[in-house]
């Protein structure tokens, strides 16, 4: 008998991927946890490892293809079992990736898919909005049933098409999902309108049908969580983004028009959602000639290590000290249960600038870790970054986040907060300045920095102590301790 | 809103391209909505196929039929009219009546819009522009913000029975009524060949139908249709099934047709015939000129792709009716437009209907809604069908027209209505209900528990529904359900 393997659960929230390419071919031996294919999601690039073993009779999907969860990949015989100790041949075997391997100095796991048994299915249609849980948006599986109106196909990130393509590859779904919903055509249209997917909004009414007040309902305990992101389907953010129409710039000159990629896509929704956080940017310097003396003594210790000592890494060490003493920076605000979520990890996100894109890996527990193991980190979040192959979990858990743009230039700037944080640091250049010190003009390394914050959770005072905290840190570090 | 000046100039904000049920639906929306509105069509006045060449001609016709039809039944009431004597000229007069009168009617409508009516062809120039072929000769162009294509579909021939004989027409020209042959094949057992088929045949001819697939009406559930099938089998000549024509030839004096299929004997295989009715569904009309200059796509079968709001590719363009996909109908199309406009104009519309009708006006009428118990059983889904026959509906027994049935396909958990079926006399008009039904979500209870009048047709989906729960007071049937 012939088994099957299908696409796994991929992370929360992540339920299609686009095949970039296939690790084996027909007639391979995959033994379970081999890597089979490589996926592109919508911001890492994942290689998913086979649940099963036994030897391929057919591969179902091809490079380029869209899949979802749970959709077949490979039928095996499962008869044919590998040979105990040394992999099948395989392209993979000269892959100089480590990640994969049991000796792997990388402290991140590659991101498991195998585990679809402890997962739960996804479901087709959640009976419910469940507010309790939640991250990010992710284009569901029915999506081009459910977006009122995508001129783009954004589930592809590729080709501007008129969603019936999409709609013809999933219009069993969609009429499904569609024909599952009991609610009048006035209630559909009512919540089409308000942007709510009425897939999520639970029905009082006889047989579940839903009534204009479970809409209403539905976005008031929407609007109360902060944001509209839980029910609806971020195609309508990206549609919200795109509504007004563009003028015909062929008009004036020609033009190239290029299909958003999926990092910019998701950049796209994100920040579209992230700035409806009420922010407020506090600017202050730090005097860094002492920090800059410090970077050059040490500097080449930390290299010798893997790292760099960067103002960066440096500042990530600081501000675990600065969220340990205002831990509010490091909240969420949850409006909906009135209450302020304040967590006890300090996992810090980096804005890193990639060829692809804007991605934000997360350092974990910088509170628990030296300036050196941060400095050898980030170095190789910043290159995984770049090569695209962090995984989901390497994005995901931070409570605060930093960007540096001092590497180009800038003296401030106002960053958008990366929601559901509530505040983030921004640095500029640092620029020898005159400062004015014991009765005369001296020159000084002074450090931009740049915090905006979500009003909603902190106070403005607040904002410019932990500011000025930080800024105090880098000229004093001993201030941190006091 | 607008100034007058536009009315005269060539740019407007809204063009529609088709002037039928789609098409100047659109118009006369986009217009009360305040756009100023250019509506371009070869005809002289709005109403396409569903107008001059369908929907219209074919139950001004049929209205005239089943006249015939009860007239003959007549005697069975004691009353006897004779044998009709049939003015051709004055049947076709009438049918070209109603036509003129609705037409009319709805390009005097569009006038009072000031809607820009523009008799022509057009052809695309650009995202935002058109050029015009007038049927009074030159060319105009006009520049949009948006259009709204809705050029519709054509009968579709299929190569082997495309010869060039006037004996043979499709349904344009069936409707023109040319003579009343003595004997036609009706090539297609969908709802044209049967409405056009149940036309030809009341005035007098005989008339077969072959159809390709195991019945009539594909897609329609078996028992709607085996009501209908009993009583062509009477009001027809014949109906071949499981059959195809594989050759035609005008001999001069008929068409020799060359059938090829199991279910007809030898000497049935070649058989000739004084018309030939070519009824094998519809095409859509793509092929616009200059669409290529658009990022418009054209999918493989020659639908327009649309989304939801029914935008295609091309921010700038819409389009609805026939020429974006299946089903093709007229009501489909007009719903759309109202979408369609209502994107154009930057609200979140879509085309999301639960439930769009089929109406088959043969006599007896055949119509359904929602899904069909044919349709849950392909989808594997578990649903419940509650089934009520005309025989014991009283108002069908006043009428003599007890060959009816409606049934409800019901969701067995939340006993939700998911689709309705009818066949029966006046079946047409008692889908209506469904459609709400379906679209509202109601379930069985909520049509048990809405007083339908006595004694009408209607009381038939009441009492379907109290079959469901084996409390129907016309049939004794053991409980199914309980409540």
């Amino acid at each position: 008998m012939a088994t099957e393997f299908k696409i796994p659960e991929l992370g929360e929230n992540v339920e299609k991927g686009d095949v970039i390419r296939l690790l084996v071919k027909v007639g391979d031996v995959v033994r379970v946890d081999q890597p089979v294919v490589e996926l592109e999601t919508d911001k890492a690039t994942i290689e998913v490892p086979s649940s099963v073993s036994g030897k391929v009779l057919e591969i179902k999907v091809k490079p380029g293809q869209k899949v979802k969860v749970g959709q077949t990949v490979l039928v095996l015989d499962p008869v044919v079992q590998p040979a105990t100790g040394e992999p099948t041949p395989q392209r993979r075997s000269s892959d100089p990736n480590p990640q994969r391997r049991s000796t792997d100095p990388v402290p991140q796991a590659p991101p498991r898919a195998a585990e679809p048994a402890a997962a739960e299915p996804p479901a087709p249609k959640p009976p419910k909005p469940q507010p309790a849980t939640s991250t990010s948006t992710s284009t569901s599986t029915d999506a081009p049933a459910k977006a009122p109106a995508a001129v783009v196909d954004i589930t592809s990130g590729r080709a501007p098409v008129a969603a019936p393509a999409a709609a013809a590859a999933s219009s069993a779904a969609a009429s499904a999902s569609a024909s599952a919903v009991p609610a009048a055509p006035s209630v559909r249209r009512y919540a089409r309108e308000l942007g709510v997917d009425i897939a999520h909004v639970a029905g009082t009414g006889p047989g579940g049908r839903v009534n204009q007040e479970d809409v209403k309902e539905f976005v008031r305990a929407q609007s109360a969580s902060g944001s509209g992101r839980r029910g609806a389907p971020s195609t309508s953010t990206l549609t919200a983004l795109a509504a007004p129409p563009l003028p015909d710039f062929t008009k004036w000159g020609e033009i190239d028009v290029r299909p958003m990629s999926n990092i910019r896509r998701k950049t796209a929704e994100h920040l579209a959602q992230a700035w409806r956080a009420p922010h407020v940017t506090q600017n202050d310097k730090a005097d860094i000639t002492a920090l800059e003396d410090f970077r050059q003594t040490y500097g080449p210790r930390v290299e010798k290590a893997g790292g760099k000592l960067t103002i960066t890494a440096i500042v990530i060490k600081v501000l675990a000290a600065a969220l340990a003493k205002y831990p509010q920076f490091a909240s969420s605000v949850d409006v909906a249960a009135e209450s302020i979520v304040f967590k006890k990890y300090c996992h810090i996100g980096v804005a890193v600038d990639t060829p692809n894109g804007l991605l934000v890996p997360v350092i974990r527990d910088a509170n628990r870790k030296t300036m050196t193991q941060i400095a050898v980190e980030l170095a190789q979040l910043s290159q995984k970054a770049r090569d695209r192959k962090l995984s989901l979990e390497e994005m995901a858990g931070s409570v605060f986040s930093v960007t540096n743009l001092g590497g180009i230039g800038g003296t401030s700037f106002s960053p958008i907060i990366n929601t559901p944080e509530v505040a983030i640091l921004g640095i500029s250049r640092t620029s020898i300045e005159p400062v004015y010190k014991d009765g005369q003009f001296v020159p000084r390394h002074m450090l931009p920095l740049s915090l905006s914050y979500d009003h909603r959770a902190i106070d403005g005072a607040d904002a410019a102590r932990f500011l000025r905290f930080i800024a105090d840190g880098l000229e004093q570090p001993l201030t941190m301790v006091l | 809103m607008r100034p007058a000046s536009d009315i005269m100039s060539n740019s407007v904000q809204l063009v529609v391209i088709g002037a039928g049920p789609g098409g100047y639906a659109a118009a006369y929306y986009a217009a009360d909505l305040g756009l100023s509105v250019a509506l371009v069509d070869p005809e002289a006045n709005p109403g396409g196929v569903c107008l001059y060449r369908g929907c219209i001609p074919s139950k001004a016709l049929l209205h005239v039929a089943k006249l015939i039809g009860e007239a003959k039944h007549a005697p069975a009431f004691g009353i006897s009219f004779g044998d009709p004597k049939i003015d051709l000229a004055k049947l076709r007069a009438f049918k070209d009546n109603v036509v003129q009168k609705l037409t009319s009617g709805v390009g005097q409508v569009g006038k009072m819009r000031k809607v820009r009516y523009i008799q022509g062809r057009a052809s695309f120039l650009s995202p935002t522009s058109l050029a015009i072929d007038l049927v009074a000769g030159g060319t105009e162009p006009l520049t949009f913000e948006h259009a709204i294509i809705a050029t519709g579909s054509r009968p579709a021939s299929v190569p082997a029975l495309s010869i060039d004989s006037p004996r043979v027409m499709d349904s344009t020209g069936a409707l023109d009524l040319p003579d009343i042959p003595k004997t036609m094949l009706v090539v297609g057992g969908g709802y044209i060949g049967l409405e056009l088929g149940s036309v030809y045949a009341a005035l007098g001819t005989k008339v077969t139908v072959v159809e390709m697939t195991a019945g009539l009406l594909p897609g329609a559930d078996r028992d709607l249709v085996a009501v209908l099938a009993r009583q062509m089998d009477k009001s027809l000549h014949k109906v071949v099934l499981n059959a195809k024509v594989v050759e035609m030839k005008d001999t001069g004096a008929g068409v020799q047709v060359r059938f090829d299929g199991q279910g007809l004997a030898d000497g049935d295989k070649s058989q000739a015939f004084d018309r030939v009715l070519v009824s094998v569904g519809r095409k859509p009309n793509s092929a616009i000129s200059g669409l290529d200059k658009t990022k418009v796509k054209v999918g493989p079968k020659g639908f327009i792709e649309v989304d939801l709001g029914r935008r295609t590719a091309e921010p700038t363009i819409l389009a609805i009716g026939d020429v974006t996909g299946e089903p093709m109908l007229a009501h489909k199309a007009s719903h759309e437009a109202r979408v369609a406009v209502e994107t154009a104009m930057g609200h979140t519309a879509a085309f999301e209907p639960q439930a769009i009708p089929a109406v088959v006006f043969t006599d007896p009428e055949v119509a359904w809604c929602g899904l069909t118990e044919s349709e849950a059983q392909q989808q594997g889904r578990k649903v419940e069908v509650a089934k009520f026959s005309w025989g014991a509906l009283s108002r069908a027994i006043t009428l003599d027209r007890p060959d009816g049935l409606t049934k409800l396909i019901i969701d067995p958990g939340t006993e939700r209505i998911l689709g309705v079926g009818l066949a029966g006399t006046g079946a047409g008009d008692l889908i209506a209900e469904g459609v709400l039904a379906v679209e509202m979500g109601a379930l069985a209870t909520d049509l048990k528990l809405s007083i339908h009048p006595h004694p009408t047709l209607s009381e038939s989906v009441m009492e379907a529904a109290e079959i469901f729960f084996g409390q129907s007071t016309h049939v004794y049937k053991p409980k199914r359900k309980s409540t």
